[in-house]
């Protein structure tokens, strides 16, 4: 098995070898291969910079690996800001060892990812570390996007504003949570990692009074409706009958005792919108394949300010908390 | 034949209709009660599964819950979690346990503080994860916090039999088990929580079967009613209560039925036997030592014990709750989370002054997630 040498961060030929072979070749476009110091970019309008930083257990996972998540990820993050992709950055830190041809695998659905929404590679770096001082390869991605509509913000929600769920939550880390534990739950559970750019085209396109949008990464949708309620001091209500969750994730949280709410997600995102514009909303993201359940669960109210409230269908009520940082099963 | 789907195990059981019809049976009821009943629920994922339901909101002013000591996380003194720390802390040392005990801080850190400084401390899935820890381990001291009520303890004692039959030579065990019936003894012995009912643990019935609860009904006249984890076990056990109450009865009865038998898991409960004994007591925290209230290897087995083991590292110095915290009254069912003046302030999920509030069982905990809605 090849794998990744010391040298080929050192700085000299094998470097220069893993550059060219592999990162310019699936990376391939004009500024990168100028190979300067800093890529140099023309934007003509305001522009969205953002950054992540991708771990994950196991590289690879059904419906992605570590590459695919590190352009979604970055990419979703410029389009929930309303901005198109455009130009990314990719760091590599490489524990010494690490197979080559699982590398090139990672730089292949990075390259592939990218072309869901036209977005390049400008610029990237590569660090190989010593076994032990990373577990096998970090990704770090940065990105800007050219924005196209103004004013999405969590800042935005007010009163009467629907909440859009685009798809079935907690898929990803069902999906992750089932490798590392082994679980044979189900054979059709695959991570939701997508890149979201085109269904947020479409959205902006259509001119559609959009107030916030957040993909639910991790802490998923509480985390993000807890940031919305605070930054924008509302109460978000939710029927908790309406949040979709698939018959697999739904077992995984039983068997577990964890809620699907905490979930992370990687393509999936939450829009609040004006009440009378959330019925057209729905007909434009079903039209994708990613976003074809994507669904009202809530709206805006001033019940307690800065909460989240989840509804029950029997008439209960209860608040839905920031998630605690690390899920830990039950106990019995 | 369609196959069997996780979701038809528990989606009657959250039945929207079926869950307003049982509180307005229960609302009727309630009205040919005299007093006030106060209902203790012993084990915490009851706790939980109340205020995440928001089972309250549904039922009469007259039905009032008191939560009990059944956390396992929540009764643990601060000193056996600092022994914890100091199995983490020796040499070459893997130290495994269950859920959120990872993050209870004992006197000075917690297991998250220790994993933080390098140490190595794994929370498991499940307690047979310990073996293949062991076996890719072999230069390491791979030691088990067994912690939990009836219901982990067959894992534990399944766990040391694999152990032995598999000649592992670097699993130990911390044992740490506590039991149910006990507890509500030294609660109702005590006198001072005014308890007319019990929902009786929903797993730990699985593996002791209802017939560990016997006596109480008679001794304190309260009825006790063996209640399952869903909205629709715990409102109809409650039915079952407040009948038993107009009827003026106090008898042992099995809500749970689906999963509950008066004997139990009597293969589970003969493991058990085979390895642990009743330690002499036990102190579980805020609520002081309750004879037999805990188990223990047995000697035969003190090969494997940690305690004894590892016993010149082990501290043994008691230590109590912050003088703020009044976890100790509310794990005996006498106050309630929003009676404590640190509740929500000074005490909170990220920075905890009391295990009430650690846990995710704990009635603190369930309260500042859920409660106040209605407020």
């Amino acid at each position: 098995m090849k794998t990744v040498q010391l040298s080929h961060g050192g700085g000299g030929q094998a470097s220069n070898t893993l550059i060219h072979e592999l990162f310019y070749k699936h990376f391939h476009n004009d500024i990168l291969i100028k190979a300067e110091d800093a890529a140099v970019l023309q934007v003509d309008k305001d522009i969205a910079f953002t950054t992540d930083s991708f771990t994950v257990t196991p590289l690879f996972f059904k419906g992605g690996d570590i590459g695919r998540l590190a352009i979604a990820g970055t990419v979703n993050d410029l389009a929930m800001m309303g901005s198109k992709p455009l130009y990314l950055s990719a760091s590599f830190i490489i524990e010494e060892g690490f197979s080559l041809d699982d590398l090139e695998k990672i730089v292949i659905s990075m390259a592939q990812e990218l072309k869901v929404s036209g977005t390049k590679i400008v610029c990237g770096d590569t660090k190989v570390v010593p076994r032990g001082s990373v577990d096998k390869l970090f990704i770090n991605t940065a990105g800007i996007g050219a924005i196209q509509q103004k004013n999405i913000s969590a800042m935005n929600i007010s009163e009467g504003d629907t909440i859009i769920v685009s798809r079935d939550i907690g898929c990803h880390e069902a999906t992750l949570l089932m490798t590392r534990e082994e679980l044979e739950v189900s054979a059709h559970l695959q991570s939701d990692c997508h890149t979201l750019w085109p269904a947020i085209e479409a959205l902006i396109k259509a001119k559609l009074p959009i107030k916030a949008m957040r993909d639910a990464t991790r802490g998923g949708l509480a985390a993000v409706l807890n940031e919305w309620a605070i930054s924008s001091e509302v109460c978000i209500e939710i029927d908790e009958s309406k949040v979709p969750i698939c018959d697999e994730v739904q077992g995984i949280c039983e068997i577990f005792g964890f809620n699907a709410l905490e979930f992370a997600n990687e393509g999936t995102f939450i829009l609040a919108i004006k009440e009378n514009s959330a019925q057209e909303a729905l007909e434009i993201l079903r039209k994708f394949d990613f976003c074809k359940e994507a669904t009202v669960i809530g709206k805006a109210t001033q019940k307690r300010p800065q909460k989240v409230i989840v509804n029950s269908e029997y008439g209960s009520s209860r608040f839905l908390d920031l998630p605690k940082g690390e899920l830990l099963p039950r106990i019995c | 034949m369609s196959q069997l789907q996780l979701k038809d195990l528990y989606s009657g059981f959250r039945d929207p209709k079926t869950i307003k019809t049982l509180s307005q049976q229960i609302k009727q009821e309630a009205l040919k009660l005299n007093d006030r009943l106060n209902i203790m629920e012993v084990c915490g994922g009851h706790t939980h599964a109340i205020m995440k339901y928001g089972l309250p909101q549904l039922l009469p002013q007259s039905i009032n819950f008191i939560h009990g000591p059944g956390c396992p996380v929540c009764i643990m003194p601060k000193e056996r979690i600092d022994q914890a720390i100091a199995l983490a802390q020796m040499p070459d040392s893997i130290l495994l346990t269950l859920g959120d005990m990872i993050q209870v801080p004992g006197s000075q850190s917690s297991l998250a503080d220790m994993r933080a400084l390098g140490k190595e401390v794994r929370p498991l899935y499940t307690p047979l994860d310990a073996l293949k820890i062991a076996k890719e381990n072999p230069d390491k001291k791979v030691i088990f916090f067994a912690i939990g009520f009836e219901t982990t303890t067959p894992m534990t004692a399944a766990l040391i039999q694999t152990c032995i039959k598999q000649n592992i030579p670097n699993l130990f065990f911390h044992i740490n088990h506590v039991l149910v019936p006990p507890a509500i003894e030294a609660i109702m012995e005590d006198g001072k929580a005014d308890i007319d009912a019990f929902i009786g643990p929903s797993h730990v019935s699985v593996i002791s079967g209802a017939k560990i609860y016997a006596d109480i009904p008679n001794t304190y006249q309260t009825p006790v009613v063996v209640t399952g984890f869903e909205p629709v076990d715990i409102l109809e056990g409650i039915l079952m209560i407040v009948r038993q109450k107009v009827n003026k009865q106090s008898k042992l009865e099995i809500q749970y039925s689906r999963a509950v038998t008066l004997e139990g898991n009597v293969k589970a409960q003969k493991l058990i036997q085979k390895y642990m004994q009743a330690r002499e007591h036990f102190r579980w925290r805020g609520m002081g030592d309750i004879a037999h209230s805990a188990l223990e290897l047995k000697s035969d087995y003190a090969h494997l014990d940690a305690e004894k083991l590892f016993a010149d590292c082990l501290p043994h110095e008691a230590i109590d709750d912050h003088k703020l915290c009044i976890c100790g009254s509310i794990l005996k069912g006498l106050a309630k989370p929003q009676d404590c003046s640190v509740f929500g302030t000074a005490c909170k999920p990220e920075t905890p002054l009391g295990s009430c509030m650690v846990s995710s069982e704990g009635a603190c905990s369930a309260y500042y997630r859920y409660a106040g809605v209605m407020a």
